[in-house]
């Protein structure tokens, strides 16, 4: 195949062109255009929206099912009566849909790093921290998709919140979707390779997710263990978990979101400084490609 | 008119591996400009440079004399750039990292859509707009980054190796293509390379070497400065590359 012979249009390249600032628009056109390539990554891989959905099912159908019996639950807040287990862990397998695919984002970064997509990501003229932060919102909008396809499914399941509560929990999810994804960010700065990512899966999401509330009530722990009962205090995903739980049920915590909040600016500002061609880890590190 | 690229005392270093050494280098709007090093001379830590992929943090990187440190945004809006790896998304349609990339630069869809069209009319690759990625040849590929580069009409255009692993004709089309960009365009293009087949005696050639500017000359004004018969010989006398490796110098 040979190349048409070449008449650019008009405009091209002309020496007396200057190019318009981008301003607030160009902005929200370049922010739109990520989250659109996530959602299209997304639906490519309709394995992967699969796999966040059968996770969290078969603990709740199975796992669930089986500590029924074992497990009792006084009456806790918000909860006004008892509870089965099922609709105690339901905001726990939320909090870890939202986990695994803030995990999954950090694992698309790395992937784009070693294949070399992120360096046409990175020579936008958009600043940095908006590039970043416009990743961090396609995640969470995927996240939202997996989770309350999830609720619909655990509602068939007996897990039936306040309809008024699939509403209230949308900015607690938005807000601990932020946070997680944000984490995935930073970590995803300080892999260096893929294969490194199974060390993210036992030192991080493992640990975050039994080191909560999401399995089991935070007194339950403190009688075992007081030690992890505080280590599960320090950790952001209890209280990521306990925001949606509250809010699944229509009433707010504002302690956890505090907190939510403050660990998302605290995730988001590493990310940000580890990305900083100046300043983060690429630069030590000889750039995105050469992980 | 501001030059499209200069370079000007600009050193990088990994650790204590010097990569860059007070680098000096000027491109022209409307000039093609080789970039002539063998593997290993720092072409493409400088392109991570003039790109904002690591940050310059001695001398000075201008883009049509916007500062890279200082007015990125500007500067990168300026510059188009195709990788020496492939940087598009192969599960991904043609047209798709065509309007993604514009995205990224702030063009409205439409805009978009319509110089995507264009590009890919210009490129001979208009029928395979909807097609993935993954199902074009490699020169395809890279006519479709080039086409992508362009889109936000840069007044630089660099290109890292561009023909690496590719055969002869489509090595031959590529070269050709941006040839004519710069005939028809003005755009400023740097072109690294380790393959002086590809440059011919008006092109402008920087040979860098070990993190070095050797030399900014015209390649033939280079041969007769050396006294030898073509490019190669010319590179082995700057680059005190012994005769016997000749052959292999540049590879």
């Amino acid at each position: 195949m040979t190349i048409d012979t070449l008449t650019p249009d008009s405009d091209t390249a002309s020496a007396s062109r200057e190019p318009a600032p981008l301003g607030l628009l160009g902005y929200l056109r370049c922010a739109q255009g990520i989250v659109w390539r996530e959602a299209l990554r997304f639906i490519h891989q309709r394995e992967r929206f699969v796999a966040a959905l059968v996770r969290p099912l078969v603990w709740l159908f199975i796992f669930a099912a089986g500590f029924r019996a074992v497990l009792g639950l006084s009456i806790t807040e918000p909860y006004e009566t008892y509870i089965l287990y099922e609709v105690y862990i339901a905001p726990g397998l939320v909090g870890m849909i939202q986990l695994f695919n803030g995990m999954q984002s950090s694992l698309a970064m790395v992937y784009d790093r070693e294949m070399g997509n992120m360096r046409s990501l990175l020579v936008s003229p958009v600043p940095r921290w908006f590039l970043l932060s416009s990743k961090l919102v396609a995640g969470v909008a995927v996240s939202l998709a997996q989770v309350y396809v999830f609720l619909a499914i655990a509602r068939i399941w007996e897990i039936e919140p306040p309809l008024i509560g699939y509403l209230t929990v949308l900015p607690a999810l938005v807000l601990s979707g932020l946070m997680l994804g944000a984490l995935g960010l930073l970590l995803s700065s300080i892999i260096r390779q893929l294969e490194n990512f199974a060390g993210i899966m036992n030192f991080v999401i493992f640990p975050m997710f039994f080191l909560s509330s999401a399995l089991y009530p935070l007194l339950r722990m403190k009688e075992s263990s007081p030690l992890l009962h505080d280590l599960c205090l320090w950790n952001p995903f209890t209280h990521a978990v306990e925001l949606i739980r509250f809010a699944l049920y229509a009433k707010p915590n504002w302690e956890a979101a505090s907190i939510v909040i403050a660990c998302t600016a605290v995730f988001m500002g590493l990310a940000i400084f580890a990305y900083n061609p100046s300043k983060g880890m690429l630069a030590r590190r000889g750039g995105p490609g050469r992980a | 008119m501001q030059p499209a690229l200069t370079v000007e005392g600009v050193s990088h270093a990994f650790g204590k591996k010097q990569a860059l050494d007070a680098v000096d280098l000027t491109v022209q709007q409307g000039q093609f400009c080789a970039l002539l090093g063998p593997n290993g001379a720092g072409k493409t830590t400088l392109f991570s440079l003039v790109t904002r992929l690591y940050d310059n943090v001695s001398g000075t990187i201008r883009v049509l004399g916007y500062d890279v440190r200082r007015q990125s945004s500007q500067a990168l809006q300026n510059l188009g750039v195709v990788f020496q790896s492939r940087t598009v998304d192969a599960d991904l349609s043609v047209m798709q990292n065509l309007t993604y990339h514009a995205a990224l630069h702030g063009m409205p869809a439409k805009l978009a859509r319509d110089r995507a069209e264009a590009e890919l009319h210009r490129i001979g690759l208009a029928d395979r707009a909807r097609d993935k990625i993954r199902a074009l040849s490699g020169g395809q590929v890279r006519r479709v980054e080039i086409a992508r580069a362009l889109i936000h009409r840069p007044r630089l255009l660099l290109l890292d190796e561009p023909t690496v692993g590719l055969d002869i004709e489509s090595r031959q089309e590529i070269v050709s293509h941006v040839r004519s960009l710069v005939e028809t365009g003005g755009l400023g293009v740097l072109w690294a390379t380790h393959l002086v087949d590809e440059l011919d005696q008006r092109d402008n050639v920087i040979v860098l070497h070990s993190g070095k500017v050797l030399t900014q000359n015209a390649a033939g004004a280079l041969i007769k400065q050396t006294g030898e018969a073509d490019l190669i010989g010319a590179f082995c006398a700057l680059t005190g590359t012994k005769p016997p490796q000749r052959a292999a110098a540049l590879a």
